[in-house]
C-alpha cells in the first residue's frame, strides 16, 4: 500500500528512527542546545564536546519526534565526529539545501563522503512539511557552536 | 424513545454536494477525516456566496441606495438564521466575529475585564483548545485581580464533574468556560448540568461549541447558556466568520471589544457613544460574503437536520469504536460515554506525523500532532501528540474500515516489511 514511500523511508531511516545512536546526555560536554519545533512538539537536547584542536570528539542527543527527526539527529551525531566547526557548520548549510532540494550542487569534494552518508534523508525535499523535522538537529548544532542554547522552528518569542 | 422514526441521511447523495469530494490526492480518491479542523463545502454555499458577489453585493449598514439595502438584508437575514439555528430568544442576541478564537477574546475583554471583579475566578478546563484557554491567561495576567483555575478531566476523557462543584463552592467563580465538545477526545460535556451548577453558584457561563454545533442540536435557551460560540468554517461555511451568542442582559451591560466604525452612536473628536448589541460589537465592515455563507450552511445542515447528523455520526463513531481498537498497537484517547464524531488515537508503531506522511500517500487526510490541546496531551501523557480522525456528514462507514485497512498496513511499513 505504501511502497511508494521507501524513497523517503529507506531502512537506514526506519532502523536510526527506531534506534538512534548517540542517543545519550553527554556529561562533559562543553556546548549545548535545545531544538524545538513546537508545530509538531518535535524537541531534542545536544551535546557537543571539542577536543584541544577544535574538532568535535563527540556529539550525543536526547529527544522525541518523528523516525526523519530522530533519524537526522543521529545520522548528524555520527557523521560530525572528528570534523572541525567550520565543516560542521558547511555540512550543515549543505545538507539544510539537500533537503529542500533533494539535490546538493554544493557537495564540496572534501565532505563528499559525509554528505553522501546523509543522502538517505534527501528524500523529504517531496514532503514540504517535512523538511523541518529533517533539518531541526542542525538547526540545533549551529545554536549550540554559536553558543545560543536553544533553536526553534518557528522562531520568536513565546 | 420519542417514538418517531430518524430521518435517515442519505450520504452517497450528500456526497454529491461536495465537489472536494470528487478530487483526488496522489491519484487516490480523497478520504477527508479533518473535518474538525475545517469541514469542506457544498455547493450550496459556494454558490451562495458567488451569488452575494455577483448580483447583491455592498457595504451594509451604509448607503441609501437599493443594493446596499440589498446586502444590509441578507446579511441580517443571516443574523436571523443563525438564531434559528441556535435558538436564541431574538437576533440581537447572535454577534459576527471571525471566527470562535475572536468571540471568545470578545468575550474576555468585554466581559471579562468590564463585568467581572477583582477576587472573581474564571474556571476552564483540562480539555480546552488553546483557544478556550490563552485568552484567560491573558485576561488573568492583564493585573485585574482575575483568577484562572481549571476543572480536571477522568482518565475517561470527561468533565471531572465531583471537582466542578468543589471549585464552584468556593464561591469566587464569575464564569466557567468550557468546550461543549473535546476536539480531541470528541467527549460531549453535561453543558446543561454545567450551566445549572454555575448559575447556582452565582456565576455565568460559556460554552466553546466549535465542534459540538456541527454534531448535534444546540438550542442555548434550553442550556440556559449566557455565551455560546461556534465557527462557520468547521460547520461547512466559509472561513473568516464566527459567532457569538450572548443573552441580550449581557451584552447591553458589556463595554466594546475593537473600536471603529459601525458600532458607534455618535463620534466627536473627543469622545463617542457606543451603538446597541449586536452592532456594539461588530466595528468596522463585517464578513458580508461569509455572512450570506454562513446562512447558506445553516440552511443546508438544518435541511438535513441535526438530529439525521448526529445520529450518522455517532454510528460512525460506533463502528469506529469497534473497527480501530482491534489494531494491534491503535490506542483510543478517551472514552467517554456521550461522544461525537471525532477522536484521537497513538499508534505505538509511528510518530503520529509519519503516519499522517503515509496516510496521506493513499488519500486519507488525518491531523496530527496535538490539535491545539497541548495541556490536555500533556494530561494523557501523550507528549508526542496523536493522530485525530474526525467526521462530517459526508463521511462513510467505507472510509473508517479504509482507515483501519490503512493502519494495519502501516505497522507493517515501519516494521520493515512490505506494507
Amino acid at each position: 500500500m505504501f511502497d511508494e514511500l521507501r524513497d523517503l523511508y529507506q531502512d537506514i531511516i526506519l532502523d536510526h528512527g527506531r534506534k538512534p545512536r548517540n542517543f545519550r546526555r553527554l556529561e562533559d560536554a562543553d556546548l549545548a542546545a535545545r531544538g524545538d519545533n513546537p508545530l509538531c512538539g518535535d524537541r531534542m537536547e545536544l551535546w557537543v564536546k571539542t577536543a584541544p584542536d577544535g574538532t568535535i570528539a563527540d556529539a550525543a542527543f536526547q529527544g522525541r519526534g518523528c523516525a526523519i527527526s530522530m533519524a537526522s539527529a543521529s545520522l548528524m551525531t555520527e557523521t560530525v565526529r572528528g570534523k572541525t566547526r567550520e565543516q560542521a557548520r558547511t555540512l550543515g548549510e549543505t545538507f539544510r539545501e539537500m533537503a529542500m532540494t533533494g539535490t546538493c550542487p554544493d557537495c564540496q569534494a572534501s565532505l563528499a563522503g559525509e554528505m553522501e552518508r546523509l543522502t538517505p534523508l534527501a528524500g523529504v525535499h517531496e514532503f514540504p512539511s517535512r523538511v523541518k523535522c529533517a533539518t531541526l538537529a542542525w538547526h540545533t548544532l549551529n545554536a549550540a557552536l554559536d553558543g545560543a542554547g536553544e533553536a526553534s522552528t518557528e522562531g520568536g518569542e513565546p | 424513545m420519542d417514538g418517531l422514526v430518524r430521518p435517515a441521511l442519505d450520504v452517497h447523495r450528500i456526497r454529491e454536494d461536495f465537489p472536494i469530494l470528487a478530487t483526488k490526492v496522489h491519484g487516490k480518491p480523497l478520504v477527508f477525516l479533518d473535518s474538525g479542523a475545517s469541514a469542506q463545502k457544498p455547493r450550496q454555499v459556494i454558490q451562495a456566496m458567488t451569488r452575494c458577489m455577483e448580483e447583491a453585493y455592498a457595504n451594509v449598514h451604509r448607503g441609501a441606495y437599493h443594493l446596499s439595502e440589498t446586502a444590509t438584508a441578507a446579511y441580517e437575514a443571516a443574523r436571523e438564521a443563525v438564531a434559528r439555528f441556535l435558538n436564541a430568544a431574538r437576533p440581537a442576541e447572535i454577534v459576527f466575529t471571525r471566527n470562535t478564537t475572536e468571540a471568545i477574546n470578545l468575550v474576555a475583554h468585554s466581559f471579562g475585564r468590564g463585568l467581572l471583579k477583582p477576587g472573581q475566578v474564571v474556571l476552564t478546563s483540562e480539555m480546552e483548545h488553546h483557544a478556550n484557554l490563552v485568552p484567560w491567561q491573558m485576561l488573568r495576567d492583564a493585573g485585574l485581580g482575575i483568577g484562572l483555575r481549571f476543572v480536571r478531566v477522568t482518565d475517561a476523557g470527561e468533565l471531572d464533574m465531583d471537582h466542578l462543584a468543589q471549585e464552584l463552592a468556593k464561591g469566587d467563580v464569575g464564569l466557567v468556560a468550557v468546550t461543549h465538545m473535546s476536539n480531541v477526545l470528541g467527549t460531549v460535556t453535561p453543558a446543561a448540568r454545567i450551566a445549572r451548577m454555575a448559575h447556582e453558584a452565582g456565576a455565568r457561563v460559556l460554552f466553546d461549541g466549535s465542534q459540538a454545533a456541527v454534531h448535534r442540536r444546540v438550542d442555548v435557551q434550553a442550556l440556559d447558556a449566557d455565551f455560546y460560540v461556534f465557527t462557520g468554517h468547521k460547520l461547512y461555511g466559509p472561513t473568516g466568520i464566527g459567532v457569538l451568542y450572548a443573552k441580550q442582559e449581557l451584552l447591553l451591560r458589556m463595554p466594546p471589544f475593537l473600536g471603529g466604525g459601525d458600532m458607534i452612536e455618535s463620534v466627536t473628536l473627543e469622545r463617542s457613544t457606543w451603538a446597541a448589541p449586536p452592532a456594539r460589537f461588530e466595528a468596522g465592515t463585517p464578513p458580508i460574503v461569509e455572512a450570506v455563507g454562513l446562512h447558506a450552511a445553516v440552511d443546508y445542515v438544518t435541511a438535513i437536520g441535526m438530529d439525521a447528523i448526529e445520529a450518522h455520526e455517532r454510528a460512525l463513531v460506533d463502528h469506529a469504536m469497534r473497527v480501530l481498537p482491534a489494531i494491534e498497537g491503535v490506542e483510543i484517547l478517551g472514552r467517554a460515554q456521550d461522544r461525537g464524531g471525532v477522536f484521537a488515537f497513538s499508534f505505538d508503531a509511528a510518530h503520529p506525523h509519519d503516519l499522517s506522511t503515509l496516510l496521506d500517500r493513499v488519500g486519507i487526510c488525518v491531523r496530527a500532532g496535538r490539535h491545539c490541546a497541548e495541556p490536555l496531551h500533556a494530561r494523557f501523557g501523550v507528549e508526542n501528540g496523536t493522530s485525530r480522525a474526525s467526521f462530517g456528514l459526508y463521511t462513510t462507514r467505507e472510509e473508517v474500515d479504509f482507515l483501519a485497512e490503512a493502519l494495519t498496513s502501516a505497522r507493517r511499513f515501519f516494521a520493515g516489511k512490505a506494507g
